[in-house]
Protein backbone atom coordinates (compact mmCIF):
# COMPACT_ATOMS: atom_id res chain seq x y z
CA UNK A 1 0.00 0.00 0.00
CA UNK A 2 1.23 3.29 -1.00
CA UNK A 3 1.66 6.02 1.93
CA UNK A 4 -0.28 9.24 1.26
CA UNK A 5 -0.03 11.50 4.17
CA UNK A 6 3.68 10.56 6.27
CA UNK A 7 3.99 12.72 9.62
CA UNK A 8 7.06 12.19 11.51
CA UNK A 9 8.31 13.82 14.52
CA UNK A 10 5.62 16.21 14.67
CA UNK A 11 5.55 18.99 17.62
CA UNK A 12 3.62 21.47 18.45
CA UNK A 13 3.26 23.75 21.31
CA UNK A 14 0.84 27.03 22.20
CA UNK A 15 2.50 29.12 24.70
CA UNK A 16 3.78 26.69 27.52
CA UNK A 17 1.44 23.86 26.39
CA UNK A 18 2.79 21.06 24.63
CA UNK A 19 0.29 19.98 22.24
CA UNK A 20 1.92 17.38 20.00
CA UNK A 21 5.04 15.97 21.15
CA UNK A 22 6.42 13.93 18.60
CA UNK A 23 3.33 11.90 16.55
CA UNK A 24 4.50 9.51 14.21
CA UNK A 25 1.67 8.49 11.81
CA UNK A 26 1.09 7.29 8.41
CA UNK A 27 -1.72 6.83 5.94
CA UNK A 28 -2.10 4.54 3.37
CA UNK A 29 -3.92 5.65 -0.03
CA UNK A 30 -7.66 4.64 0.27
CA UNK A 31 -7.76 3.64 3.75
CA UNK A 32 -9.97 5.12 6.53
CA UNK A 33 -8.47 6.03 9.48
CA UNK A 34 -9.77 7.54 12.74
CA UNK A 35 -8.35 9.21 15.21
CA UNK A 36 -9.41 9.39 18.60
CA UNK A 37 -8.54 11.60 21.07
CA UNK A 38 -9.80 13.55 24.52
CA UNK A 39 -11.04 17.19 24.00
CA UNK A 40 -8.48 19.51 23.61
CA UNK A 41 -5.63 16.48 23.35
CA UNK A 42 -4.62 17.93 19.74
CA UNK A 43 -6.55 15.97 17.30
CA UNK A 44 -7.67 18.83 15.41
CA UNK A 45 -4.46 20.30 15.75
CA UNK A 46 -2.69 17.19 14.19
CA UNK A 47 -5.37 17.42 11.12
CA UNK A 48 -4.58 21.19 10.38
CA UNK A 49 -1.04 19.97 10.46
CA UNK A 50 -1.99 17.65 7.39
CA UNK A 51 -3.65 20.05 5.86
CA UNK A 52 -0.75 23.07 6.34
CA UNK A 53 -3.15 25.56 8.56
CA UNK A 54 -0.44 25.20 11.21
CA UNK A 55 3.39 25.02 11.07
CA UNK A 56 4.75 22.84 12.69
CA UNK A 57 7.81 23.63 15.90
CA UNK A 58 9.51 20.38 14.26
CA UNK A 59 9.06 17.65 12.83
CA UNK A 60 8.19 17.04 8.94
CA UNK A 61 4.57 16.04 7.25
CA UNK A 62 4.49 14.56 3.67
CA UNK A 63 1.34 14.84 0.78
CA UNK A 64 2.05 12.32 -1.83
CA UNK A 65 5.58 12.61 -0.30
CA UNK A 66 6.26 16.11 -0.66
CA UNK A 67 7.50 18.18 1.88
CA UNK A 68 4.69 20.92 3.06
CA UNK A 69 6.45 22.04 6.35
CA UNK A 70 9.26 24.07 4.68
CA UNK A 71 7.09 25.72 2.05
CA UNK A 72 5.48 29.00 2.29
CA UNK A 73 1.53 29.32 2.06
CA UNK A 74 1.67 30.18 -1.61
CA UNK A 75 3.53 27.37 -2.43
CA UNK A 76 1.54 24.78 -0.25
CA UNK A 77 -1.49 25.55 -2.94
CA UNK A 78 -0.76 22.67 -5.55
CA UNK A 79 -0.58 20.55 -2.69
CA UNK A 80 -3.82 21.54 -1.02
CA UNK A 81 -5.58 21.61 -4.08
CA UNK A 82 -5.71 17.32 -3.55
CA UNK A 83 -6.74 17.46 -0.49
CA UNK A 84 -10.63 18.53 0.94
CA UNK A 85 -11.36 19.93 4.68
CA UNK A 86 -14.37 19.69 6.38
CA UNK A 87 -14.49 21.93 8.78
CA UNK A 88 -16.25 21.30 12.73
CA UNK A 89 -18.64 24.01 11.99
CA UNK A 90 -18.63 23.71 8.34
CA UNK A 91 -17.16 27.17 7.95
CA UNK A 92 -19.56 28.19 5.14
CA UNK A 93 -19.28 31.39 3.65
CA UNK A 94 -22.45 33.08 5.41
CA UNK A 95 -22.56 35.80 3.02
CA UNK A 96 -23.17 33.41 0.24
CA UNK A 97 -26.19 31.17 -1.09
CA UNK A 98 -25.46 27.44 -0.44
CA UNK A 99 -25.21 27.14 -4.10
CA UNK A 100 -22.24 29.62 -4.27
CA UNK A 101 -20.35 28.65 -1.66
CA UNK A 102 -20.39 24.85 -3.49
CA UNK A 103 -19.25 26.77 -6.50
CA UNK A 104 -16.75 28.59 -4.68
CA UNK A 105 -13.63 26.18 -5.43
CA UNK A 106 -14.55 25.63 -8.81
CA UNK A 107 -15.01 29.43 -9.48
CA UNK A 108 -11.72 30.24 -7.88
CA UNK A 109 -9.80 28.13 -9.94
CA UNK A 110 -11.18 29.43 -12.94
CA UNK A 111 -11.15 25.83 -15.26
CA UNK A 112 -14.75 25.75 -15.89
CA UNK A 113 -17.51 27.86 -17.40
CA UNK A 114 -20.00 29.04 -15.42
CA UNK A 115 -22.98 26.59 -16.81
CA UNK A 116 -19.97 23.17 -15.93
CA UNK A 117 -19.87 24.45 -12.36
CA UNK A 118 -23.59 25.07 -12.06
CA UNK A 119 -24.28 21.63 -13.25
CA UNK A 120 -21.05 19.76 -11.31
CA UNK A 121 -22.55 22.44 -8.22
CA UNK A 122 -26.14 20.36 -9.09
CA UNK A 123 -24.51 17.15 -8.61
CA UNK A 124 -22.58 17.67 -5.60
CA UNK A 125 -25.93 18.66 -3.72
CA UNK A 126 -27.76 15.96 -5.15
CA UNK A 127 -24.81 13.82 -3.14
CA UNK A 128 -25.26 14.88 -0.12
CA UNK A 129 -29.38 14.82 -0.33
CA UNK A 130 -29.94 19.01 -0.69
CA UNK A 131 -30.92 19.12 -3.90
CA UNK A 132 -33.54 22.67 -3.98
CA UNK A 133 -31.68 24.10 -1.36
CA UNK A 134 -29.22 26.08 -3.47
CA UNK A 135 -31.16 29.32 -2.91
CA UNK A 136 -30.57 29.05 0.76
CA UNK A 137 -28.16 30.92 2.80
CA UNK A 138 -26.01 29.08 5.95
CA UNK A 139 -28.07 30.51 8.41
CA UNK A 140 -31.28 29.10 7.34
CA UNK A 141 -30.19 25.55 7.98
CA UNK A 142 -29.70 22.82 10.66
CA UNK A 143 -26.59 21.77 11.74
CA UNK A 144 -26.35 18.43 9.97
CA UNK A 145 -27.17 20.58 6.48
CA UNK A 146 -24.41 23.06 6.97
CA UNK A 147 -22.09 19.74 7.60
CA UNK A 148 -23.49 18.26 4.18
CA UNK A 149 -22.97 21.95 2.52
CA UNK A 150 -19.50 21.61 3.72
CA UNK A 151 -19.12 18.11 2.33
CA UNK A 152 -20.47 18.83 -1.27
CA UNK A 153 -18.24 22.31 -0.89
CA UNK A 154 -14.65 19.85 0.00
CA UNK A 155 -16.02 17.56 -2.68
CA UNK A 156 -16.68 19.53 -5.33
CA UNK A 157 -12.87 19.72 -6.56
CA UNK A 158 -12.98 15.60 -6.38
CA UNK A 159 -9.87 15.74 -3.95
CA UNK A 160 -7.70 12.53 -3.67
CA UNK A 161 -7.67 12.70 0.77
CA UNK A 162 -10.44 14.26 2.81
CA UNK A 163 -9.73 15.33 5.92
CA UNK A 164 -13.07 15.28 8.80
CA UNK A 165 -12.84 17.70 11.97
CA UNK A 166 -15.18 15.88 14.48
CA UNK A 167 -17.86 15.62 11.50
CA UNK A 168 -20.61 14.46 14.48
CA UNK A 169 -20.05 16.70 16.99
CA UNK A 170 -23.27 18.54 17.93
CA UNK A 171 -25.31 16.59 15.75
CA UNK A 172 -28.17 13.96 17.25
CA UNK A 173 -27.97 10.26 16.62
CA UNK A 174 -29.81 9.75 13.56
CA UNK A 175 -28.09 13.07 11.61
CA UNK A 176 -24.76 11.82 13.07
CA UNK A 177 -25.20 8.41 10.91
CA UNK A 178 -25.84 9.95 7.78
CA UNK A 179 -23.05 12.32 7.86
CA UNK A 180 -21.33 8.46 8.83
CA UNK A 181 -22.83 7.09 6.26
CA UNK A 182 -21.40 9.94 3.54
CA UNK A 183 -17.96 9.53 4.73
CA UNK A 184 -17.84 6.26 4.07
CA UNK A 185 -19.64 6.95 1.17
CA UNK A 186 -17.31 9.17 -0.30
CA UNK A 187 -14.61 6.85 1.12
CA UNK A 188 -15.13 3.72 -0.61
CA UNK A 189 -17.55 5.15 -3.79
CA UNK A 190 -14.60 7.76 -4.87
CA UNK A 191 -11.86 6.20 -3.06
CA UNK A 192 -11.00 8.73 -1.46
CA UNK A 193 -8.10 8.66 1.08
CA UNK A 194 -10.23 9.45 4.92
CA UNK A 195 -8.69 10.60 7.89
CA UNK A 196 -11.29 11.50 10.23
CA UNK A 197 -10.73 13.04 13.73
CA UNK A 198 -13.74 12.36 16.61
CA UNK A 199 -14.57 11.35 20.40
CA UNK A 200 -17.49 9.66 19.59
CA UNK A 201 -17.32 6.06 19.39
CA UNK A 202 -19.76 5.20 17.41
CA UNK A 203 -18.82 6.73 14.60
CA UNK A 204 -15.30 5.80 15.07
CA UNK A 205 -16.43 2.04 14.92
CA UNK A 206 -18.44 2.78 12.05
CA UNK A 207 -16.12 4.79 9.67
CA UNK A 208 -12.46 3.29 10.40
CA UNK A 209 -10.42 0.40 8.80
CA UNK A 210 -7.66 1.28 11.29
CA UNK A 211 -7.89 3.76 14.41
CA UNK A 212 -5.10 5.65 16.26
CA UNK A 213 -5.46 6.93 19.80
CA UNK A 214 -3.78 9.98 20.29
CA UNK A 215 -2.70 10.50 24.07
CA UNK A 216 -0.34 12.86 25.73
CA UNK A 217 0.68 14.74 22.45
CA UNK A 218 1.63 10.82 20.73
CA UNK A 219 0.13 8.08 19.25
CA UNK A 220 -0.56 5.73 21.93
CA UNK A 221 -1.69 2.80 19.98
CA UNK A 222 -3.00 2.04 16.08
CA UNK A 223 -5.13 -0.86 15.70
CA UNK A 224 -8.34 -2.26 13.81
CA UNK A 225 -11.50 -1.07 15.60
CA UNK A 226 -11.88 -4.51 16.48
CA UNK A 227 -8.97 -5.03 18.66
CA UNK A 228 -9.55 -1.74 20.17
CA UNK A 229 -13.08 -2.96 21.35
CA UNK A 230 -11.57 -5.77 23.01
CA UNK A 231 -8.28 -4.21 24.29
CA UNK A 232 -7.79 -4.40 28.04
CA UNK A 233 -5.13 -1.68 27.75
CA UNK A 234 -6.59 0.71 30.67
CA UNK A 235 -6.01 4.03 28.55
CA UNK A 236 -7.41 2.42 25.61
CA UNK A 237 -10.50 0.91 27.66
CA UNK A 238 -11.00 3.82 29.87
CA UNK A 239 -11.27 5.91 26.23
CA UNK A 240 -13.99 3.53 24.38
CA UNK A 241 -15.94 3.00 27.55
CA UNK A 242 -15.72 6.42 28.61
CA UNK A 243 -14.09 5.96 32.26
CA UNK A 244 -13.19 9.28 34.09
CA UNK A 245 -10.78 8.82 36.29
CA UNK A 246 -11.91 11.90 38.48
CA UNK A 247 -14.29 11.54 40.76
CA UNK A 248 -15.61 14.92 41.76
CA UNK A 249 -16.55 14.61 45.64
CA UNK A 250 -19.80 15.75 46.73
CA UNK A 251 -20.58 17.07 50.21
CA UNK A 252 -24.14 16.22 51.43
CA UNK B 1 10.60 44.84 38.19
CA UNK B 2 7.22 44.99 36.22
CA UNK B 3 7.34 48.12 34.76
CA UNK B 4 10.86 47.32 32.71
CA UNK B 5 8.64 44.11 31.99
CA UNK B 6 5.96 45.51 30.71
CA UNK B 7 7.54 48.05 29.06
CA UNK B 8 9.56 44.97 27.21
CA UNK B 9 6.44 43.28 26.58
CA UNK B 10 4.74 46.40 24.57
CA UNK B 11 8.08 46.86 22.78
CA UNK B 12 7.87 43.54 21.84
CA UNK B 13 4.17 43.22 21.02
CA UNK B 14 4.79 46.56 18.79
CA UNK B 15 7.87 45.54 16.69
CA UNK B 16 6.01 42.02 16.23
CA UNK B 17 2.71 43.84 14.84
CA UNK B 18 4.76 46.26 12.74
CA UNK B 19 7.07 43.42 11.23
CA UNK B 20 3.17 41.66 10.84
CA UNK B 21 1.93 44.59 9.07
CA UNK B 22 4.70 45.13 7.04
CA UNK B 23 4.54 41.86 5.83
CA UNK B 24 0.88 41.44 4.92
CA UNK B 25 1.56 44.94 3.35
CA UNK B 26 4.62 43.18 1.21
CA UNK B 27 2.18 40.50 0.50
CA UNK B 28 -0.69 42.62 -0.63
CA UNK B 29 1.78 44.77 -2.66
CA UNK B 30 3.05 41.33 -4.81
CA UNK B 31 -0.58 40.16 -5.66
CA UNK B 32 -1.68 43.90 -6.70
CA UNK B 33 1.44 43.77 -9.27
CA UNK B 34 1.72 40.08 -10.43
CA UNK B 35 -1.52 38.45 -8.75
CA UNK B 36 -5.06 37.93 -9.66
CA UNK B 37 -7.52 40.73 -9.31
CA UNK B 38 -10.97 39.97 -8.59
CA UNK B 39 -12.57 43.12 -9.90
CA UNK B 40 -16.26 41.94 -8.69
CA UNK B 41 -15.26 42.12 -5.38
CA UNK B 42 -13.70 45.24 -6.46
CA UNK B 43 -17.11 46.96 -7.26
CA UNK B 44 -18.69 45.21 -4.16
CA UNK B 45 -16.34 47.27 -1.69
CA UNK B 46 -16.89 50.78 -3.41
CA UNK B 47 -19.78 50.81 -3.54
CA UNK B 48 -19.83 49.84 0.48
CA UNK B 49 -16.94 51.91 1.41
CA UNK B 50 -17.67 54.57 -1.03
CA UNK B 51 -20.89 55.33 -2.29
CA UNK B 52 -22.72 54.55 1.08
CA UNK B 53 -20.47 56.24 3.46
CA UNK B 54 -21.47 59.76 1.33
CA UNK B 55 -24.07 60.87 3.34
CA UNK B 56 -21.70 60.27 6.27
CA UNK B 57 -18.42 62.27 4.80
CA UNK B 58 -20.81 65.05 3.33
CA UNK B 59 -22.43 65.75 6.18
CA UNK B 60 -19.46 65.80 8.97
CA UNK B 61 -17.41 67.91 5.80
CA UNK B 62 -20.39 70.73 6.06
CA UNK B 63 -20.67 71.35 9.54
CA UNK B 64 -16.90 71.31 9.64
CA UNK B 65 -16.84 73.58 6.80
CA UNK B 66 -19.83 75.92 8.32
CA UNK B 67 -18.29 75.89 12.24
CA UNK B 68 -14.68 76.76 10.80
CA UNK B 69 -15.93 79.59 8.38
CA UNK B 70 -18.21 80.98 11.56
CA UNK B 71 -14.53 81.17 14.04
CA UNK B 72 -12.88 82.45 11.00
CA UNK B 73 -15.24 84.98 10.53
CA UNK B 74 -15.19 86.34 14.29
CA UNK B 75 -11.58 86.20 13.81
CA UNK B 76 -11.10 88.55 11.10
CA UNK B 77 -13.62 90.70 11.61
CA UNK B 78 -11.76 92.06 14.70
CA UNK B 79 -9.41 92.96 11.94
CA UNK B 80 -11.53 94.23 9.26
CA UNK B 81 -10.45 91.10 7.19
CA UNK B 82 -13.85 88.84 6.30
CA UNK B 83 -13.22 88.66 2.78
CA UNK B 84 -10.65 86.42 3.08
CA UNK B 85 -12.71 84.03 4.84
CA UNK B 86 -13.29 81.97 1.73
CA UNK B 87 -9.14 81.51 1.00
CA UNK B 88 -8.50 80.28 4.62
CA UNK B 89 -11.24 78.09 4.84
CA UNK B 90 -10.76 76.73 1.09
CA UNK B 91 -7.18 76.04 1.95
CA UNK B 92 -7.55 74.67 4.71
CA UNK B 93 -10.47 72.34 4.25
CA UNK B 94 -8.04 71.07 1.26
CA UNK B 95 -4.96 70.46 3.32
CA UNK B 96 -5.83 69.31 6.64
CA UNK B 97 -9.47 69.12 7.51
CA UNK B 98 -11.12 67.36 4.21
CA UNK B 99 -8.60 64.33 4.12
CA UNK B 100 -8.20 64.13 8.11
CA UNK B 101 -12.46 64.43 9.04
CA UNK B 102 -13.13 62.09 5.93
CA UNK B 103 -10.14 60.02 7.19
CA UNK B 104 -11.65 59.67 10.91
CA UNK B 105 -14.90 59.08 9.76
CA UNK B 106 -14.21 56.46 7.12
CA UNK B 107 -11.99 54.95 9.82
CA UNK B 108 -14.87 54.53 12.19
CA UNK B 109 -17.18 53.82 9.79
CA UNK B 110 -15.45 51.38 7.21
CA UNK B 111 -12.02 50.09 9.37
CA UNK B 112 -14.70 49.03 12.24
CA UNK B 113 -16.49 47.16 9.57
CA UNK B 114 -13.65 45.20 8.14
CA UNK B 115 -12.16 44.09 11.35
CA UNK B 116 -15.90 43.04 12.11
CA UNK B 117 -16.14 41.27 9.31
CA UNK B 118 -12.52 39.66 9.14
CA UNK B 119 -12.25 39.09 12.36
CA UNK B 120 -15.36 37.00 12.75
CA UNK B 121 -14.61 35.07 9.42
CA UNK B 122 -11.32 33.87 11.29
CA UNK B 123 -12.87 33.01 14.35
CA UNK B 124 -15.45 30.74 12.01
CA UNK B 125 -12.72 29.46 10.61
CA UNK B 126 -14.01 30.49 7.19
CA UNK B 127 -10.61 32.44 6.45
CA UNK B 128 -9.04 28.84 7.35
CA UNK B 129 -11.79 27.18 4.82
CA UNK B 130 -10.41 30.04 2.15
CA UNK B 131 -6.91 28.57 2.70
CA UNK B 132 -7.59 25.11 2.86
CA UNK B 133 -9.66 25.69 -1.11
CA UNK B 134 -6.13 27.04 -2.31
CA UNK B 135 -7.40 30.70 -1.72
CA UNK B 136 -4.62 32.79 -0.05
CA UNK B 137 -7.13 35.11 2.61
CA UNK B 138 -4.58 38.00 1.35
CA UNK B 139 -5.99 37.66 -2.55
CA UNK B 140 -9.33 37.19 -1.70
CA UNK B 141 -9.87 39.27 1.53
CA UNK B 142 -7.03 42.00 1.80
CA UNK B 143 -5.99 43.24 -2.12
CA UNK B 144 -9.91 43.94 -3.49
CA UNK B 145 -10.29 46.06 -0.42
CA UNK B 146 -7.32 47.80 -0.85
CA UNK B 147 -7.91 48.66 -4.51
CA UNK B 148 -11.56 49.61 -3.66
CA UNK B 149 -10.74 52.26 -0.70
CA UNK B 150 -7.61 53.68 -3.50
CA UNK B 151 -10.18 54.51 -5.67
CA UNK B 152 -13.28 55.79 -3.24
CA UNK B 153 -11.15 57.36 -0.34
CA UNK B 154 -9.73 60.77 -2.83
CA UNK B 155 -12.88 60.65 -4.06
CA UNK B 156 -14.65 60.83 -0.21
CA UNK B 157 -12.18 63.67 0.61
CA UNK B 158 -13.06 65.60 -2.57
CA UNK B 159 -16.22 65.21 -1.70
CA UNK B 160 -15.55 66.62 2.17
CA UNK B 161 -13.68 69.51 1.06
CA UNK B 162 -16.20 71.06 -1.70
CA UNK B 163 -18.90 70.55 1.15
CA UNK B 164 -16.91 72.02 3.68
CA UNK B 165 -16.28 74.73 1.33
CA UNK B 166 -19.93 75.35 -0.24
CA UNK B 167 -21.24 75.16 2.88
CA UNK B 168 -18.81 78.06 4.60
CA UNK B 169 -19.94 79.75 1.38
CA UNK B 170 -23.43 79.64 2.19
CA UNK B 171 -22.84 80.54 5.95
CA UNK B 172 -20.14 83.14 5.13
CA UNK B 173 -22.84 84.56 2.42
CA UNK B 174 -26.37 84.16 3.63
CA UNK B 175 -26.50 84.86 7.20
CA UNK B 176 -22.73 86.32 7.94
CA UNK B 177 -22.78 89.04 5.63
CA UNK B 178 -20.21 88.33 3.85
CA UNK B 179 -20.02 89.65 0.40
CA UNK B 180 -20.09 86.41 -2.39
CA UNK B 181 -18.12 87.80 -4.87
CA UNK B 182 -15.32 88.66 -2.63
CA UNK B 183 -15.55 84.96 -0.89
CA UNK B 184 -14.77 83.55 -4.76
CA UNK B 185 -12.04 86.10 -5.97
CA UNK B 186 -9.85 84.89 -2.77
CA UNK B 187 -10.84 81.61 -2.54
CA UNK B 188 -10.00 81.25 -6.50
CA UNK B 189 -6.43 83.64 -5.93
CA UNK B 190 -5.06 81.37 -3.16
CA UNK B 191 -5.78 78.40 -3.68
CA UNK B 192 -3.52 76.52 -5.97
CA UNK B 193 -3.09 72.99 -7.63
CA UNK B 194 -0.84 71.94 -4.91
CA UNK B 195 -3.62 72.17 -2.58
CA UNK B 196 -5.73 70.25 -3.96
CA UNK B 197 -3.27 67.24 -5.03
CA UNK B 198 -1.91 66.91 -0.85
CA UNK B 199 -5.50 66.81 0.22
CA UNK B 200 -5.96 63.87 -2.64
CA UNK B 201 -2.55 62.49 -1.53
CA UNK B 202 -3.09 62.57 1.90
CA UNK B 203 -6.81 60.88 1.37
CA UNK B 204 -5.13 58.11 -0.42
CA UNK B 205 -2.66 57.28 2.05
CA UNK B 206 -4.78 57.83 5.27
CA UNK B 207 -7.24 55.19 3.17
CA UNK B 208 -4.16 52.88 2.93
CA UNK B 209 -3.75 52.98 6.30
CA UNK B 210 -7.14 52.04 7.62
CA UNK B 211 -7.73 49.17 5.48
CA UNK B 212 -3.92 47.45 6.12
CA UNK B 213 -4.57 48.10 9.89
CA UNK B 214 -8.54 46.94 9.65
CA UNK B 215 -8.27 43.96 7.83
CA UNK B 216 -4.78 43.40 10.32
CA UNK B 217 -6.44 43.38 13.03
CA UNK B 218 -9.30 41.32 11.32
CA UNK B 219 -6.93 38.34 10.36
CA UNK B 220 -5.17 38.27 13.31
CA UNK B 221 -8.60 38.98 15.86
CA UNK B 222 -8.35 36.83 19.00
CA UNK B 223 -10.76 33.92 19.20
CA UNK B 224 -14.75 34.52 20.64
CA UNK B 225 -17.06 37.64 20.39
CA UNK B 226 -15.09 39.41 22.78
CA UNK B 227 -11.69 39.05 21.03
CA UNK B 228 -13.70 40.17 17.39
CA UNK B 229 -15.14 43.24 19.67
CA UNK B 230 -11.93 43.93 20.92
CA UNK B 231 -10.01 43.79 17.75
CA UNK B 232 -12.41 45.89 16.46
CA UNK B 233 -11.96 48.77 19.00
CA UNK B 234 -8.16 48.21 18.75
CA UNK B 235 -8.90 48.61 14.59
CA UNK B 236 -10.91 51.98 15.13
CA UNK B 237 -8.90 53.57 17.46
CA UNK B 238 -5.34 52.47 16.32
CA UNK B 239 -5.88 53.76 12.63
CA UNK B 240 -7.31 57.06 13.80
CA UNK B 241 -4.10 57.62 16.03
CA UNK B 242 -1.60 56.79 13.39
CA UNK B 243 -4.03 58.46 10.80
CA UNK B 244 -3.32 62.04 13.02
CA UNK B 245 0.27 60.89 13.68
CA UNK B 246 1.05 60.52 9.41
CA UNK B 247 -0.50 63.34 8.84
CA UNK B 248 1.91 65.69 11.09
CA UNK B 249 5.13 64.11 8.44
CA UNK B 250 2.93 63.27 5.45
CA UNK B 251 2.23 67.35 5.86
CA UNK B 252 5.92 68.16 6.00
CA UNK B 253 7.07 65.44 3.06
CA UNK B 254 3.70 67.16 0.64
CA UNK B 255 4.86 70.44 1.87
CA UNK B 256 8.31 69.66 -0.13
CA UNK B 257 6.72 68.88 -3.53
CA UNK B 258 3.54 71.18 -3.17
CA UNK B 259 4.85 73.92 -1.60
CA UNK B 260 2.58 76.61 0.05
CA UNK B 261 4.60 79.78 -0.36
Amino acid sequence: MKSVIQVTKLKKSFGTQQVLRGVDLSVNETESLVILGRSGGGKSVLLRHIMGLVRPDSGSVKIFEKEITNLSERHQLPVRKDVGFLFQNAALFDSMTVQDNVAFPLREDRLMNEKDILKRVQESLEWVDLKGHGHKMPSQLSGGMRKRVGLARALVTKPKIMLYDEPTTGLDPIVSDSINNLILQVNREFKITTVVVTHDMVSAYKIAQRIVLLHHGQIYVSATPEDIRQSNDPVIYDFVNGISKHMPTIEL
Amino acid sequence: MIIPANLGQITLKFIYEFGALTLLALDTLRTIITGRKRWRLVIYHIYNFGWTSQPVILLTGGFVGMVFAAQIFWQLKRVQLENAVGSIVAVSMFRELGPTIAALMIAGRVGAAITAEIGSMRVTEQVDALRSMCVPPVDYLVVPRILAIMISMPLLTAEAIMMGIGSSFFLSTQLLGVDPTWFWSNTVKYVGMGDIRTGLVKGFFFGLIIVFISCFKGLTCPDGAEGVGRATTAAVVTSSITIIIANFFITFMLNAFFPII
